[in-house]
């Protein structure tokens, strides 16, 4: 079986959020980027599942800018086989990315395609789900566990409820949750040979896709600051704070 | 044009964060339509005909919608979108399952997880963890829209009486399957709509010391909320995880414990209205967004605080 894994380079987690004074967006120049987290779940489900012999190949895919290969470079040193850059200098939304997407699975024709669950720069949460739709596939989406059959998976999906079990036929779209797994880190022999693995260019705009952006980005602002709060010296004057001062309780 | 505002239910009431969605909807175009599609769920479609602000109600009765599979639920909303500019649903893992399937099927571009509805097509929705806001505006005919719960106030539950028509099922793809869902039971208020929330992070250091968590909680009447660290670390199950990952909650008091404040975990919890934090490293990140910050071993905080709250003669529920 063969699976296609789609990586995203967003701003690190770690980083602090700086919000450009023109209102344009936020300041990306000298941030450390890296892959979207969950989207290092997705690549590490897929190399477990070619361990332990069921898949026989791993290709990762992203979408972005020249630096967005380090993401698929990342990706090949955990374990993919070989990588896809599609370029774009623009942000494409989830749409037109899904778009892409689905030029890419008709080509390659993979039996199962992994994705992080949600991008953590737009936070929009529907890449994978309009690529299902798109493809007509079943979906799992916040995958805490896969179990792959012979011609379905059973999977696990954190719900605001608690969990939820799900059967989905071949081929199927998985968007996996941070708690899917424990990505590796990569090797430094690893990342040695990945850099001798393919990396297919090709351009976004040439896919022939319509990838116009419908949703227009009028300004980004600071929300609202907290204002500063006080510390209080035992629990005695917190509980009376809480009581006389806030009266929330 | 109306709006066609999905509705989420057990297939006997609707969920509460429906109520919210309604709102939400009726601030777009004040002509909601609400979609019941459940499985023996006509008490569902009278709740919701009931609602002030629902003009219609469409209810699809099948099998097939029992455990709202997206496979199965996003065909019956596309189906029936002929008539409307505007489909809306909760930010929740219900919406988020469905809708951009159906935003993909109509060849839409879904705005996710709207905070505040400036105009029928201009939205402000929180991007990056919320440590940003984005004005956005949808150059869409017709818009797909989840909108998140707690930023509206929930809808009268009476005071309606909107029509109730039944509509035709869609076909199913037949590719998926519902097997099992495991929800934790609980006598606590529910996380997403507590008026108070007791949050536990890696600091409990254990399961078991979540107790001393949830003997507060039960004195205040509170929802136990937790860091995905304490998730992770297998302390408390995930439906209780806050954050940009988890849950977004605003309650009255938020008390976080043993919770540094990753920007991942403020996502969820930083529009409290007042937010509590014990913690014992006075330079915790949390303590900067706290109205009220006690640095102390919260082993000995925790029971001191419980044998305070004993001592009051009454206690808001």
């Amino acid at each position: 079986m063969k699976i296609l894994v789609a990586v995203k380079r967003v701003i690190d987690y770690n980083v602090q959020i700086r919000v450009k004074e023109d209102g344009s967006g936020v300041h990306t120049d000298n941030v450390k980027m890296s892959t979207n987290p969950p989207d290092d779940n997705a690549t590490e489900e897929s190399v477990k599942l070619k361990e332990a012999g069921k898949v026989k190949e791993i290709v990762a895919v992203t979408i972005g800018d020249d630096k967005a290969q380090e993401t698929v470079r990342k990706a090949l040193a955990v374990g993919a086989d070989r990588g896809i850059h599609i370029k774009s200098d623009t942000y494409i939304e989830p749409l037109g990315i899904a778009k892409i997407l689905k030029k890419v699975v008709e080509k390659e024709k993979p039996d199962m395609v992994f994705l992080g669950k949600q991008a953590i720069d737009d936070d929009c949460n529907q890449t994978g789900q309009m690529l299902a739709a798109m493809l007509n596939w079943p979906q799992a989406t916040f995958s805490s566990k896969v179990t792959l059959k012979e011609k379905s998976m059973e999977i696990v999906r954190e719900i605001d409820e608690g969990l939820e079990t799900v059967e989905v036929n071949l081929p199927a779209v998985v968007t996996c949750d941070l708690r899917l797994n424990e990505p590796r880190y990569a090797s430094l022999p690893n990342i040695m040979k990945a850099k001798k693995k393919p990396i297919d260019q090709m351009v976004a705009k040439d896919l022939g896709v319509d990838i116009t952006n419908r949703v227009q980005q009028l300004k980004v602002e600071e929300p609202p600051k907290r204002k500063a709060g006080i510390k209080v010296a035992n629990v005695a004057e917190l509980v009376s704070k809480l009581k006389n001062e806030a009266k929330v309780i | 044009m109306p709006v066609l505002l999905i509705a989420e239910h057990d297939n006997k009431n609707l969920k509460p964060f429906t109520l919210n969605a309604i709102t939400a909807a009726s601030k777009i175009d004040p002509d909601v339509h609400v979609l019941v599609a459940g499985s023996g769920s006509e008490n569902v479609a009278k709740e919701a005909a009931a609602v002030s602000l629902v003009k219609k109600v469409l209810h699809c009765d099948s099998p097939n919608y029992q455990n709202y599979l997206p496979e199965n639920l996003a065909p019956l909303v596309t189906k029936h979108s002929e008539k409307y500019d505007y489909i809306v649903a909760s930010a929740n893992t219900f919406g988020k399952n469905f809708m951009p399937r159906v935003a993909a099927a109509l060849d839409t571009s879904q705005v996710s997880d709207v905070i505040k509805v400036n105009s029928p097509d201009t939205f402000v929705r929180p991007i990056y963890a919320g440590n940003a806001f984005a004005t956005v505006k949808s150059n869409d005919k017709k818009r797909c829209v989840t909108i998140r719960p707690t930023s509206f106030e929930p809808a009268p539950k009476t005071g309606g009486s909107a029509q109730i028509d039944k509509v035709d099922a869609a076909e199913v793809p037949n590719f998926s399957k519902f097997v099992k869902r495991e929800e934790t039971k609980s006598e606590r208020p529910e996380l997403g709509t507590a008026r108070i929330v007791v949050s536990g992070g890696r600091g409990l250091e254990s399961g078991e010391n979540f107790k001393l968590i949830t003997d507060i909680a039960d004195k205040l009447n509170a929802a136990v909320g937790a860091s995905r660290a304490a998730v992770d670390a297998g302390y408390i199950s995930n439906d209780h995880q806050v954050g940009q990952t988890g849950k977004v909650v605003v309650p009255d008091l938020y008390i976080a414990v043993g919770i540094s404040g990753a920007i991942q975990h403020l996502a969820g919890m930083k529009e409290s209205k007042i937010i509590v934090a014990i913690n014992k490293d006075g330079e915790a990140p949390i303590f900067s967004i706290a109205d009220y910050g006690l640095e102390a071993d919260l082993f000995k905080a925790l029971p001191e605080f419980l044998s305070e709250l004993n001592k009051l003669n009454t206690i808001q529920k």
